[in-house]
């Protein structure tokens, strides 16, 4: 994918934002005496392939559009949504809303956001090629993926999934406060696991490329990565259990940051839910860290204009030289802490209401690469995937276990794949046993980017 | 959009769907399916004290899927007029290029069978008792003791009425009623914080608290949190693992259940392909999946793609019996469904997926198997996990684990997940007991949600890796 930021003004809307953003602010304008109103409105187009066996097994159009109504009265919230822009269905929704906020107890912090006067930065997140590439081409893509990663080593068995997919979705958001905002994006990406095999051993890898549209995605990327990551492990055993550092994989690092990310959340912080509530200004983390959620990153697949409460987004420093400095907080969960909003309101589309959530962190990168690491780390595993996250990660304990499959370091270099092993310690001994933070950032869709990350003293468990 | 269809009880008329699959057929699609569906939801959330919010929502709309040889097309609409319906069905026509071809469908309607009556409907009663069950949970939950800190309760309904049409001239109709209700705690000791979390979830409507407890829900949430305040950090390396009755049917969902998946077989990627009829387990393991159990949270009349839920037996006394199978990984084998086609929503094609799956119940006493377990884990509670279906390595998590020594329960441990091998994992039960329990769960697979259940009886593992920090 590129990394070239298009000066392109994205508050000249496009006419169908026009459109949502018209809708939204004469919905919002309904707002009676004593009570706020949020209107949010989202549509969408997708296609997704999937090709098997140099046939296509699946190709799926679609558009959708949906609504979700906020509705607050002497501090009572009421929420309502449904799947349609239609008016009768926007009318029953809104009455559906005020109905809700009648149950709710009312809490002087909740509320919705004020205009706060911070300008949106230009950010060119959209790419008119993911609406003007015929299907065909799409499919051709799928195909072409599919046949790269057959033809790609002669271990490959069998690929499970070679897939294209892309979206187009555009959201407003207008409130009876004054807040009238949109954003929108587009993301084209393709996947593919392989399945290599030698004797009786079977071994899998995904690979995949993000861009902002098709011409950027890579598919040899994708096929490279897939490939590589199931080959290496043919042959893995589990490891004998011990104490030892570990290498992650910069996909690793990013899946551990957006857990962390969960407890640098206004709204966990404020409800006592967060390891990390009530240590501001502590050394919580090795000196050399700094954490930043900035969604005016173009490069990040979490950039946006606005948060989901239509403040503009900005950059937010949470950790600084091992300090931790902040959190991420919408309207309500500030005003609980007593601050305001960092524009860090996120949400899950129009079905549910805004909450406080990191969109595109990065740690700073480090002087080395990921050879230079193994190198410098001598001895370690180095964890390729881990599995088991929601299950074995807890942000409010910070207690840490999940699956682990990767390679042993010896003398620096890759050696031996091993599986079936876990890896254990605490999300607060972890920030404090950071040995390197990689320079080899990697853009990766969700909400922080990877680098390779080196961490001392995990408990690995195995045979 | 009118509620055109209502009176009859249709979401779409038939005359509309046999026009709407005659559309989804003119470019040579050798099979064709309208997926009409209408969702309906309510869930309140009570945290910190306070009722946070009352949400409501519908979504409804169709999804149409045409198939040709290998492949298939599928196009979903919200407009669920005829004119959205047709402009569907041609755009997952689109798929079939042999051109001309066509043909009439004629619909021949069919009554699921349901499998329990709901007494209740969600949407009949009043929101303020639904609000009245999360405060009573959260006065139950902070009568655990001042080392309860935070306390959320939350409460769900969802009616799904769903109708499906095909050119083989199905056409029937299902009305799924689901009711949970969920407790997480927060407990705050010179350890730090711990969590604790409990639910229940039933394919029922309100009536589920006739007999389920919410103040019962909340003090077991309680206790898992406060409990751990105590814990030690898990072992770490392999250790002989007892999983209580209810406790961790998961272990099954994730050891076999993915693997046994005609799609994953299909494609080669389960370690379960070419296994049937060979012992694949312990002889103390009987599975079975079967979605017909009345109130299950897996339970329904017909599946996503209008079959009759099933019983299935996987595994037979440690024998592979049969995979689960769709209409189209069937079709390929010149075979029926086994009732296990679903979807998360109108949005997305079906696949194979379990409904309730469950480990019946051997002949052991639980007590028994304790008494004779030396050392070991006793696992109270799992949560989630995840597996590789190529390579059978798989995951899962406790969330309320102690330690057994010389036979008898002791210490509370931390959290920490397990991992294993799913064949090597099944072979290694060695005791089975009598009393068997399920539990809800929601399983996501390919970015699709569905409700299913799991269960299990007492039962011992030989060995199993254990991801604790102990020697810290």
């Amino acid at each position: 994918m590129t990394d070239t930021v298009s000066q392109q003004e994205s508050t000249s809307t496009s006419t169908a934002e026009g459109e949502l953003l018209h809708l939204a602010v004469r919905v919002a304008g309904a707002a009676r005496s004593g009570e706020e109103l949020e209107v949010y409105v989202s549509r969408g187009v997708e296609t997704d392939v999937r090709a098997y066996e140099g046939e296509v097994e699946s190709l799926s159009s679609a558009a959708s559009a949906g609504v979700g109504i906020r509705v607050v009265v002497g501090g009572r919230q009421g929420f309502a949504y449904a799947g349609t822009l239609e008016e009768s269905v926007i009318r029953q929704t809104l009455a559906d809303a005020r109905d809700n906020a009648s149950f709710a107890t009312a809490d002087e912090h909740v509320g919705l956001a004020d205009p706060d006067g911070v300008p949106p930065a230009s950010l060119d997140l959209w790419d008119e090629e993911v609406l003007r590439t015929p299907s065909a081409a799409k499919v051709e893509m799928a195909l072409e993926l599919e046949r790269r990663a057959r033809s790609a080593d002669p271990r490959v068995r069998q690929v499970a999934f070679a897939d294209y997919g892309d979206m187009a979705a555009e959201a407003a958001v207008a409130t009876s406060r004054g807040i009238t905002a949109t954003a929108r994006r587009t993301v084209s990406s393709v996947a593919v696991e392989a399945i290599v095999g030698e004797d009786t051993d079977s071994q899998t890898g995904v690979g995949f490329s993000a861009a902002r549209g098709p011409g950027d995605v890579d598919l040899d990327k994708a096929v490279a990565d897939a490939v590589e990551r199931s080959t290496r492990m043919l042959g893995a055993t589990k490891a004998r259990s011990g104490r030892c550092a570990v290498v992650l994989d910069p996909r690793v690092t990013s899946t551990l940051l957006a857990v962390v990310s969960s407890a640098l959340s206004g709204e966990a912080v404020t409800k006592g839910r967060s390891f990390f509530a009530d240590r501001i200004g502590e050394e919580v983390a090795v000196p050399s860290l700094v954490l930043v959620d900035d969604p005016t990153d173009p490069r990040s697949f979490g950039a946006s204009t606005h948060d989901a409460e239509g403040l503009a987004c900005r950059r937010n420093v949470l950790i600084e030289n091992g300090v931790l400095r902040g959190f991420v907080f919408d309207t309500t969960s500030g005003r609980r802490a007593g601050v305001a909003s960092t524009a860090s309101a996120v949400r899950g589309g129009y079905a549910t209401t805004p909450v406080a959530g990191c969109r595109a962190l990065l740690l700073a990168p480090g002087g080395l690469g990921a050879a230079e690491i193994l190198s410098d780390v001598g001895e370690a595993l180095f964890v390729q995937s881990i599995t088991g996250v929601h299950s074995g990660v807890n942000p409010v304990s910070g207690d840490f276990s999940v699956g682990a499959e990767g390679l042993m370091v010896r003398g620096g270099v890759l050696a031996e794949p091993v599986r079936e092993v876990t890896i254990a310690s605490t999300l607060q001994r972890m920030l404090q046993a950071v040995l390197h933070i990689g320079s080899d950032v990697e853009w990766l869709p969700g909400v922080a980017a990877g680098q390779t990350v080196a961490i001392d003293g995990m408990a690995l468990s195995g045979s | 959009m009118s509620d055109a269809g209502s009176a009859t009880g249709l979401l779409v008329e038939t005359p509309v769907i046999e026009r709407v699959l005659g559309k989804a057929l003119q470019r040579g699609g050798e099979f064709a399916e309208v997926f009409v569906e209408d969702r309906h939801s309510t869930s309140a959330v009570l945290d910190d004290g306070r009722v946070e919010e009352l949400s409501s929502g519908r979504d409804r709309g169709a999804g149409v899927r045409v198939v040709v040889g290998e492949t298939t097309g599928y196009a979903h609409t919200a407009d669920l007029s005829e004119r959205g319906l047709l402009a569907a069905a041609e755009a997952a026509a689109a798929v079939a290029r042999q051109g001309g071809g066509g043909r009439v469908v004629a619909l021949e309607r069919r009554d699921a069978v349901k499998r329990n009556e709901v007494t209740q409907l969600p949407e009949d009663v009043a929101k303020a008792r639904k609000i009245e069950l999360l405060v009573q949970a959260d006065e139950a939950a902070r009568a655990g003791g001042n080392a309860i800190s935070q306390v959320s309760a939350s409460y769900g309904d969802g009616r799904r009425r769903i109708q499906v049409a095909n050119s083989d001239g199905l056409l029937v109709g299902d009305d799924q009623v689901r009711t949970r209700f969920s407790v997480s705690c927060v407990a705050v000791g010179d350890t730090g914080m711990q969590t604790g979390y409990e639910s229940s979830a039933f394919t029922v409507g309100f009536e589920l608290f006739d007999t389920v407890d919410v103040q019962e829900i909340a003090a077991t949430a309680a206790r898992r949190a406060l409990v751990k305040l105590t814990a030690r950090p898990a072992p770490s390396g392999e250790v002989p693992l007892i999983l209580e009755s209810g406790s961790g049917g998961i272990l099954f969902h994730e050891a076999c259940g993915h693997g046994l998946e005609a799609d994953h077989i299909a494609k080669d990627a389960s370690v379960y392909v070419g296994q049937v009829g060979e012992q694949v387990a312990s002889p103390l393991v009987t599975l079975v999946d079967d979605g017909t159990i009345g109130p299950e949270w897996g339970s329904f009349a017909v599946d996503d793609e209008g079959n009759s839920a099933q019983r299935n037996v996987l595994i037979d006394k440690g024998v592979l019996t049969d995979y689960m199978w769709d209409y189209l990984r069937g079709r390929k084998e010149h075979r029926g469904s086994s009732g296990n086609g679903r979807r998360q929503n109108y949005r997305h094609l079906p696949m194979v997926r379990m409904t309730n799956t469950f480990l019946l119940n051997g002949d052991a006493e639980p007590d028994e198997i304790l008494a004779q377990t030396p050392t070991g884990v006793y696992v109270a509670k799992l949560g989630g996990g995840q597996v590789n279906t190529t390579t059978g390595d798989f995951v899962f998590g406790t969330v309320e684990a102690y330690l057994i020594e010389d036979g008898r329960i002791t210490e509370p441990l931390r959290d920490a997940n397990l991992i294993g091998n799913g064949p090597e994992v099944l072979r290694r039960i060695d005791a089975v007991a009598n009393d068997f329990a399920m539990g809800p769960g929601t399983c996501g697979k390919d970015g699709q949600s569905v409700p299913v259940g799991c269960g299990q009886p007492t039962l011992r593992i030989t060995g199993v890796t254990i991801g604790g920090t102990a020697g810290d």
